[in-house]
């Protein structure tokens, strides 16, 4: 079959199974969106900020699973795109994100719009393609979804020059490839899980300290039937939420900085670690020296860079966690004395009944928690819930009652404001059946406040509450604890009319002051089916608690503040 | 952790922008490149590139993983200065009026010989292991070279 460049692209992504496509367009992808015009296959939605059309992508990806897409023009189109790129990359987040390029003549010459893409992607993507011939180009397509995907997850950027998109070649898109230098390890080390698998048998103090892979391996059902079956203490990374159900009996809640007193002691009064998915972060970690001092370590990871990168382990399994899981599960179905370890879940209760994940709530005004809690109350897990950056981030993540995984769209490791609401659009577009929420702050809201018009325009009725705070609040805290209290540039208190804002996008608006109105302005903006801000007034001056300060060792938290 | 010195090769797919994959990582996660040889493997699709590099325990073990972790690399060897053979190259320039047999005396107790005698200068060249390189550079000091230009070390294990 003879395509043309533009052609191929299209046949590339419906081969994919692709549904839904976020771009933006521009000279370099003309003849794309040419193309785009002429096919029914998939949905294409324009965005208003290519920044948004990645982020969009991207939580379509994090709500379904598959591969996100997202496409946009040479030059200042794609270094819009570069936030929405390094946000995915940090998270392992499978997505093919196109963008145009100058014509091959042109390259080089620094013509208009021409950019070196690919030299910017390089560190922030999984790898980059700059297509040179027309002829490669379904090769490459077909690359770039099975690099997506495979392996660790992670965003591949394909660089098409505009002279290729309309040149015309031979199509073939293979159903399955393999790569001669890319080889992702899938089964662990037999050796080496026997070896964990008797460590586990005799830990007396073991914990699960379970991160994102679980949720990019699918391996939630896996890590239950693993905790039902041997009652490890489990704490979950921001990026694991989900992965076991709040009610569980053995989930000692988050770990790391803003982690509850329970995870982090477990963390650092453990025997055995076994780390799945997880890597260590500085977030979770603390000061290094510190760390889970008295514990042996399994680390399960998909990618042999993450083991050893900041502690050093002693049983390191490079496979897909799901694979490895079974295996565990299968070595400790016999042979594991669950009742070993009734001091050690005896001690970790205590302390979560010592120091329970709490706030003090308020008749007077609007805790930020008890917004969290309220919505929680209302949906349950019957929603997706994704936020922005900041101290209602770290709320959600706290007070949600989370249960199952594809429900929680968070940007974790780059932490980037102005993620949750086109985040949030994409899990819309994934799950239309489900309400999502996107929690946000007054700062974070404005960063892709345009997108209110994506929203109207394609009919994505997704709800942002807003806790406002009338401050940069992460920021602020950091201030007020380890600053004197000097709030430098923090202050918002000359804010837009949020509601008048929806209004004039067309979407729905409502201030609330009192918390008996939170349910009715969500039940209101839900009827309204319209896209929707509700600006709630909260307590300016709460503490995300409690916090382990930059440096400090896990077990050393601020439980609280006194002013 | 002490810092050690190793010479890395890595055989990757010859293919567009490889080269700055491999030394962005380098340079993006504050490794150290000490030289860097690149070429062609003949007969196949494959360049070798060989990378002397520094660090400690971790960071060399980061460095191969990462290295591994590029898409288009086949083949990361660590070599282990035991089993390997190391060689690098030098070239130097000295003005005529230095003793030539003194320098040609010089570059052959070296692996080298004089590779170029023109009207006004002299040129030698040494090829040997990194170390005794840099012994010949020392040795050639007091003929007051004018020019000095290294290649990079390239190792091939020896069995
Ligand atoms: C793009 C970007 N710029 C700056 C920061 C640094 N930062 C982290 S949290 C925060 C404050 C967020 O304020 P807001 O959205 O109002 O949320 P709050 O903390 O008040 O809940 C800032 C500025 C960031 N994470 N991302």
């Amino acid at each position: 079959m003879q395509l043309t460049g533009s052609q191929m692209v299209i046949e590339a992504l419906k081969a994919e199974g692709v549904k839904v496509a976020f771009g933006y367009p521009g000279g370099a992808v003309l003849n794309i969106y040419d193309e785009i015009y002429k096919q029914n296959d998939f949905r294409h939605i324009l965005t208003r900020h290519e920044q948004a059309a990645l982020h969009a992508a991207d939580g379509y990806a994090r709500a379904t699973g598959e591969v996100g897409v997202a496409l946009v023009t040479s030059g200042p189109g794609f270094t819009n795109a570069v936030t929405g790129i390094a946000t995915a990359y940090t998270d392992s987040i499978p997505m093919v994100v196109i963008s145009g390029q100058v014509a091959t003549p042109l390259i080089g010459t620094d013509g208009f719009q021409e950019i070196d893409a690919v030299g910017i992607s390089r560190p922030c993507t999984k790898h980059n393609f700059l297509v040179k011939s027309v002829e490669e180009l379904p090769l490459v397509l077909k690359k770039a979804f099975y690099l997506a995907r495979s392996g660790r997850p992670g965003p591949v950027h394909v660089d098409i020059p505009k002279d290729i998109t309309a040149e015309t070649g031979p199509f073939a898109y293979p159903d399955e490839i393999t790569m001669q230098t890319y080889k992702p390890h899938t089964r662990g080390n037999p050796r080496q899980i026997q070896k964990a698998i008797a460590a586990i048998k005799s830990a007396r103090q073991p914990v699960l300290y379970v991160g994102g892979g679980a949720v990019l391996s699918q391996a939630a059902e896996l890590v239950r039937t693993l905790v039902d079956l041997t009652g490890i203490p489990t704490v979950e990374t921001l990026m694991a939420r989900g992965v076991l159900s709040a009610t569980s009996e053995h989930l000692l809640g988050m770990v790391g900085m803003h982690g509850t007193y329970a995870a982090n002691m477990a963390m650092s009064e453990a025997d055995l670690m076994i780390a799945l998915g997880a890597r260590f972060d500085d977030r979770v970690t603390g000061r290094l020296s510190e760390f889970a001092k008295h514990a042996e370590i399994i680390h399960v990871d998909i990618d042999p860079s993450s083991i050893g990168k900041i502690v050093e382990v002693d049983y390191p399994i490079v496979g897909d966690l799901s694979q490895v899981l079974k295996e565990l599960i299968a070595g400790l179905s016999d042979g594991f004395e669950p009742e070993r370890l009734s001091s050690w879940r005896q001690r970790l209760s205590n302390y979560s009944t010592i120091h329970p994940l709490t706030y003090e709530d308020s008749a007077a005004s609007i805790k930020p928690q008890w917004v969290v809690e309220e919505v929680g109350r209302c949906f349950s897990a019957e929603a997706v819930i994704t936020t922005d950056v900041g101290q209602h981030q770290m709320w959600a993540a706290q007070f949600y009652p989370f249960d199952g995984i594809h429900k929680w769209v968070t940007s974790g490791g780059l932490g980037t404001m102005g993620f949750g609401f086109p985040a949030a659009m994409g899990a819309k577009c994934a799950r239309p059946d489900l309400p999502v929420i996107n929690f946000t702050g007054d700062g974070s809201i404005l960063m892709n406040i345009q997108e209110l018009m994506t929203a109207v325009a394609n009919d994505v009725p997704v709800i942002n509450i807003i806790l406002n705070n009338n401050y940069l609040g992460m920021v602020r805290q950091w201030q007020t604890f380890f600053y004197d209290n000097r709030l430098s540039e923090v202050n918002l208190e000359k804010q837009p009319d949020f509601v008048k804002l929806a209004e004039a996008f067309g979407g729905f608006g409502r201030r609330v002051t009192e918390k008996r109105d939170l349910l009715p302005a969500i039940e209101d903006a839900l009827k309204s089916g319209k896209v929707a801000l509700i600006d709630v007034v909260v307590e300016r001056m709460e503490h995300v608690l409690p916090m382990v300060p930059t440096g400090g060792s896990l077990f050393n938290m601020i439980l609280e503040h006194k002013e | 952790m002490k810092t050690e010195r190793r010479v890395v090769s890595v055989v990757t797919l010859n293919e567009h922008g490889v080269l700055s994959r491999i030394s962005g990582l380098f340079a993006g996660r504050g490794y150290n490149i000490e030289s860097l040889t690149v070429a062609p493997v003949p007969g196949s699709e494959f360049s070798h590139v060989s990378i002397e590099t520094q660090g400690n325990q971790r960071v060399l073990e980061q460095i191969v993983k990462q290295l591994h972790k590029l898409i288009p690399v086949l083949k990361v060897i660590e070599h282990e200065a035991e089993n390997t053979i190391e060689k690098e190259m030098a070239m130097v320039k000295f003005p005529i009026n230095e003793s030539l047999s003194d320098i040609d005396a010089l570059c052959r107790a070296y692996n080298g010989k004089i590779a170029n005698v023109g009207a006004d200068f002299i040129v030698g060249m040494v090829t040997d292991e990194p170390r005794r390189v840099a012994n010949f550079l020392k040795a050639v000091e007091k003929y007051r070279p004018t020019e000095v230009v290294k290649s990079g070390v390239v190792a091939m294990e020896r069995e």
